[in-house]
């Protein structure tokens, strides 16, 4: 009996948040007492990586060549089965969403999503709800379970292993969808929003697109993304990608500076599970302030650039 | 073309997250409940413009008890044609997906579109499940939709970017931002929609296979740590040292 973990790949490596999820799986499979399989699909290279996270073994299903939840549910079915494992593991990215339900019905497990807690005893295992405002404790009362964790909840898990790659071939039927085209938002070396560990975003306060040169700036020196509020996207200062919020992206960054953001709660429960918040605002009143760690009261224009200037000399000592 | 619509009733985001029985069950006293955004502003809307542009009908179901009412007469008056409720105090989304998935088998419709999450219990699972159950295919965080004849073009958000991506009716659909705009009921939608058939049924009697055990509300934050704007110094070495992050 082992414990089974998705991984899903881009350019022949496995996604960072699929590595995240596969040191999260490690740990559950020591928790049992047994070993950590895998199973990916045609078109990662060797491991993917995924060897320094602890998996002994991989099996990648050949013959699903695009990502459709349909195929993909079926071969992590067929891995399971293979592989005996009671316990599959996802992360709840894009791709994580669109297959852990579907694997989920065809196990007849139960499953919880979002998870941000290592499973306890029972294997029960705790999510945020109300958009991060509260916690839920979830039992399974299934035997077999499917557990798909949030996105930088647990941060990476190295742990050497030497990883058996098999190719298979199971029953998959016909892929659903057909992909015409993908587009990348984030250019070459950028990182994109939902990985990132450190984030400097902006919004009204700013007073428009043309002022974003001193965020970027930053966030440059930082090594972070660039976010936004919602009433900058929707008025087209920044790109739709970049909106964190409610309805935007939710985003677990290790640092998350928000600069000339009121800290509307739609706003706060696309960040509150930032680990360090910092809030630049010159409206010493502004509801973000209530939410931050560290807070500074000022002018943006000035601020910004001498918080850039303090970072340079700080990395020039260290 | 037939559409379903999965509706939900969620707090209003504003409201004061509460727990009550030895936090076993969400307080909701005084909370005022609004259907799930995401099932409203963009599924339901952009299935309610897909019906104006190409004719057939929108169907919403909503697994819950007569509580839930005051939302599917709200998702009427916008503009679908019925609704469907299912009689049961759902434990979890396997249960919700399954009375569901009956239905839409019954049915027989071609698009079947809900919320990418509801926003209390953050799950985003019903898509998923709903397209298993009905052997169909699924597109989940889907911003644009288009259907021709008895394809789909669909551009969905994934990490990083976004994909353009074809599926063949009957399809699966969870919607983000972006799918549509949110419309506001007007005089005529909200008297119509009080003769618009609620059909209640009753359950399958599927058990489910999760089950909250508490609640809880994350620790109070710590107060905020003042920086003066002209030491930004202080704040470099506060997250070095004090919080480590950098």
């Amino acid at each position: 009996m082992s414990v089974l973990v998705f991984v899903d790949h881009q350019n022949g490596k496995a996604s960072k948040a699929s590595l995240e999820a596969v040191g999260y799986a490690k740990k559950v499979a020591d928790q049992l007492g047994t070993d950590l399989a895998a199973i990916s699909y045609a078109g990662i290279n060797a491991d993917g990586g995924i060897g320094a996270y602890g998996a002994n073994r991989l099996h990648v299903a050949s013959n699903v060549s695009v990502p459709d939840s349909g195929q993909l549910a079926k071969a992590v079915e067929a891995a399971a089965s293979a592989e005996g494992a009671d316990v599959v593991i996802f992360s709840h990215d894009d791709l994580g969403k669109a297959v852990a339900p579907r694997v989920a019905v065809r196990l007849k497990a139960g499953l919880v999503t979002g998870v941000t807690s290592m499973p306890g005893d029972g294997l029960e295992v705790t999510k945020n709800v109300f958009s991060g405002k509260a916690k839920a404790m979830v039992s399974y009362k299934t035997e077999k379970k499917v557990i798909s964790i949030l996105p930088n909840a647990f941060g990476m898990m190295p742990n050497e292993a030497s990883t058996e790659v098999k190719e298979f071939s199971p029953e998959v039927g016909n892929a659903g969808i057909t992909i015409k085209e993908v587009n990348t938002t984030a250019s070459d070396g950028e990182i994109p929003l939902p990985e990132a560990d450190l984030v400097v975003s902006a919004g009204r306060g700013m007073k428009g697109p043309e002022h974003w040169g001193i965020i970027e700036d930053l966030a440059k020196e930082l090594g972070a993304a660039t976010a936004c509020s919602r009433p900058v996207s929707d008025i087209g200062w920044r790109p739709h990608h970049e909106h964190v919020g409610q309805t935007g992206v939710a985003i677990r960054p290790t640092l998350y500076i928000a600069v000339g953001i009121s800290g509307a709660i739609q706003h706060l429960a696309g960040v509150n599970g930032s680990k360090v918040i910092v809030v630049v605002n010159k409206d010493p009143e502004a509801p973000f302030f209530k939410a931050a760690d560290y807070g500074i009261v000022g002018d943006a224009f000035e601020v910004v650039p001498k918080l850039t200037a303090a970072l340079k000399s700080f990395k020039a000592n260290h | 073309m037939k559409i379903l619509v999965c509706i939900s009733k969620a707090p209003d985001t504003t409201s004061k997250i509460a727990f009550k029985d030895n936090n076993t069950a969400f307080d909701e006293n005084g909370v005022q409940f609004i259907v799930n955004p995401y099932d409203e502003w963009y599924a339901l809307v952009r299935a309610i413009e897909l019906k104006e542009a190409q004719g057939g009908s929108v169907t919403t179901i909503t697994v819950g008890g007569a509580d839930n009412d005051p939302i599917i007469r709200k998702a009427l008056a916008i503009g679908a044609d019925d609704a469907i409720r299912v009689d049961m105090d759902a434990k979890d989304a396997f249960q919700v997906a399954n009375e569901i998935a009956l239905q839409a088998k019954e049915g027989g419709y071609d698009l079947v579109l809900c919320g990418k999450e509801t926003i209390n219990n953050n799950g985003g699972v019903i898509g998923g499940m709903l397209a298993e159950l009905m052997d169909a295919p699924y597109v989940p965080l889907a911003t644009k939709l288009e259907v021709n004849g008895s394809t789909a073009e669909i551009t969905r958000d994934i990490t990083g970017g976004e994909e353009v991506l074809n599926a063949e009716l009957p399809l699966v659909i969870s919607a983000a931002k972006g799918m549509a705009e949110q419309r506001i009921p007007n005089m005529r939608g909200i008297m119509a929609a009080r003769s618009k058939a609620l059909n209640v049924v009753p359950p399958s009697g599927t058990e489910a296979n999760t089950e909250v055990k508490s609640y809880a509300l994350p620790p109070a934050k710590g107060d905020c740590t003042f920086i003066d704007a002209e030491n930004p110094e202080e704040l470099i070495k506060k997250l070095h040292e004090e919080a480590k992050v950098i």
